[in-house]
């Protein structure tokens, strides 16, 4: 494409893909008081369910961008998973089984309703703004931006922005525009999706059939949507006739087979797929950060596409922000890098193994997986090897370089450095909340007080961490009952937090601006909190004065 | 814990006859199946990674576990 000329709009961020990654990515930095625009070349939200399970993690994140209360309250709750055997329960688990925690293990909100709320709460938004039909035909990326040409209903315009954040799915055109690829294994399987919908009382739970009487040999995962639409994935294998099976004088005798003659149901949508477990070498090319599945790409078993593709939003956006405010370098942006990289990995090993359960590739792998299902039957041990597909679970940043290591030790599942924020119910000035959101969008620091409250030269430094360039909002927690007299504080009324984080008096933690925890002391220290700010923002770090 | 390899069964002629026997009658395809079982229950039983993970290596590839040739 030629080289600088007229420019038709400029935007700080230009997010290509209108996916529920894409909006997240532009509501997080329209929240920050970025200016962003979204383009996306279709002409509306998406059509069929889609992506359908969204992990609590998500529903922690979407709290945090405006739209979470709305997602739990239209879509399905629930916690339980039901694996079977032929016509036989095998056994069934629980993915949520503690209490105090505001939200539920998963929700299942088909991908366009998800996408509709995102929609509606980014045009709420000054600074944002979203064009549909705008197809991306090419990227200029120079060291000071990017430009971007994009065909639109107007005909071929020219857009300039800083940086650019791809979230333009598996198939990716920017990828291909910049000559990069997503690399790793295609699965010799084919899958039948199948949205209907139809009056029924079965639980919302996730239903996972290995060689089911009425699909013999293969395996059928059901979950509930909302509004009465059900999911049902029926696994075709390779040799299956994808044009064939997609036709619905075949679909619908499938579906009538399973859920027996009687139940009337209509079929909202469907689709034939296989699947590749891959991912791209880096993220981050200079102005042009991949997010979702233009990045990495799972199989369907676990939940860990959208969920992993909004975690890559949530990631990126706070960072982004802190570039162009220029409170940090854009060295930060290779941590974007750093920390999800190797989630995509984990999700890939996950999924990728998943996968080589519900599909054995040899003879060998098939007896050992209908080995494991015969033994689950009637040994516990054996449950814990059957895969399914292991759901989806944040990832923790555990080797980030923006991770301030401990200087003290804590309990060993306590919540540390590059996990997000364990949740627990507290009171606040206003009532009870839940501590996950009370926190977010800017340095969190979480201090744990004892008998003696807070003395009045921590308050002090409170005020000054406040005060920074960067703030750093300090809350006290205290034990249930003690009611420190400083600014921002909760009382840890069941004890969940002292439990989850391993709290004593003195005790403080530092969250980004994403919720993830960066450092922990057992004593608080104004100058190590600094320090800690400083690593996390991939700032150098200071002289010691002495 | 570290791979025992030094004899250890206390009635070995028994429990190799015992093992054939396992399989009588049965075909190809479930004598795997019968493997793959028998298998997984000792592994839960052994439950160690490492001496699982050197099992593993040593059925593969049962040179790799012989004593280095003495010098002389």
């Amino acid at each position: 494409m030629s080289s600088r000329g007229h420019i038709d709009a400029r935007a700080p961020v230009l997010v290509v893909g209108a996916g529920p990654v894409g909006l997240c990515a532009a509501i997080d930095l329209a929240q920050h008081g970025v200016k962003v625009l979204v383009l996306d070349q279709d002409d509306s939200l998406s059509e069929g369910s889609r992506a359908i399970c969204f992990a609590k993690r998500t529903l922690e994140i979407l709290d945090r961008l405006g739209v979470g209360e709305q997602a739990v309250a239209r879509g399905v709750v629930w916690n339980t998973g039901k694996v079977f055997l032929r016509d036989r329960l095998l056994y069934q688990f629980d993915l949520l089984p503690e209490p105090g925690h505001h939200r539920p293990a998963f929700i299942n909100l088909q991908q366009y309703l998800m996408e509709q709320l995102l929609v509606e709460r980014l045009k709420m938004l000054p600074g944002a703004e979203l064009r549909w039909r705008h197809r991306v035909t090419g990227l200029a990326p120079r060291a000071d931006g990017v430009t971007v040409e994009v065909e639109t209903p107007a005909g071929l315009e020219h857009f300039d922005c800083d940086y650019v954040v791809a979230c333009d799915g598996a198939r990716s055109p920017l990828r291909h525009l910049l000559g990069l690829e997503s690399r790793g294994q295609v699965f010799r399987d084919r899958f039948l999706i199948a949205d209907v919908r139809m009056q029924a009382d079965f639980p919302p739970e996730r239903w996972f059939w290995f060689d089911p009487p009425f699909h013999p040999g293969q395996s059928v995962l059901l979950h509930r949507q909302a509004d009465n639409v059900w999911r049902i994935d029926f696994q075709l294998g390779w040799d299956a006739d994808p044009e064939r099976e997609r036709q619905s004088e075949n679909v619908l005798p499938r579906i009538r087979t399973m859920l027996g003659p009687d139940r009337p149901f209509t079929l909202e949508w469907v689709s034939v797929y296989t699947f590749q477990c891959r991912r791209m070498d880096r993220f981050a090319h200079g102005r042009v950060l991949f997010a979702g599945d233009a990045a990495h790409q799972v199989s369907p078993f676990g939940a860990r596409g959208a969920n992993s593709g909004i975690q890559d939003a949530d990631n990126l956006a706070w960072k982004l922000c802190a570039v162009l405010r220029g409170e940090a370098p854009p060295a930060l942006l290779e941590s974007y890098d750093a920390e999800r990289v190797p989630a995509a990995d984990e999700n890939i090993l996950h999924s990728t193994r998943s996968t080589d359960f519900i599909t054995p590739k040899s003879d060998a792998s098939r007896a050992l997986r209908d080995a494991t299902l015969q033994l689950a039957e009637f040994f516990p041990f054996a449950r814990r090897l059957v895969n399914s597909g292991r759901l989806s679970l944040p990832s923790v940043y555990r080797d980030s370089p923006l991770n301030t290591a401990d200087d003290a030790a804590f309990g060993q599942d306590a919540c540390g450095p590059g996990a997000p924020a364990a949740d627990a119910p507290v009171d606040t000035r206003d009532g009870r909340s839940w501590l996950i959101d009370e926190v977010g969008g800017r340095f969190d620091l979480l201090y744990f007080a004892g008998a003696d409250g807070v003395p009045d030269a921590l308050r002090e430094r409170f005020e000054a961490l406040r005060r920074q360039p960067v703030p750093v909002e300090t809350t006290v927690i205290s034990a249930r009952g003690m009611r420190p007299d400083v600014g921002r504080y909760f009382e840890d009324i069941d004890g969940l937090f002292a439990a989850r984080y391993d709290a004593a008096p003195g005790s403080a933690w530092l969250l980004r601006p994403d919720q993830h925890v960066c450092a922990r002391w057992r004593r608080f220290d104004p100058d190590r909190v600094r320090a800690a700010q400083r690593r996390a923002l991939a700032l150098p770090a200071l002289e010691t004065v002495t | 814990m570290k791979l025992r390899l030094e004899p250890n069964l206390d009635a070995p002629d028994d429990f190799y006859q015992a093992l054939v026997d396992l399989h009588r009658d049965l075909d190809a395809a479930q004598t795997l199946l019968v493997n793959a079982r028998l298998i997984l229950l000792l592994a839960n039983h052994i439950g160690d990674g490492g001496v699982l993970r050197e099992a593993l290596r040593l059925a593969r590839d049962p040179a790799a576990g012989a004593p280095a040739p003495a010098r002389s």
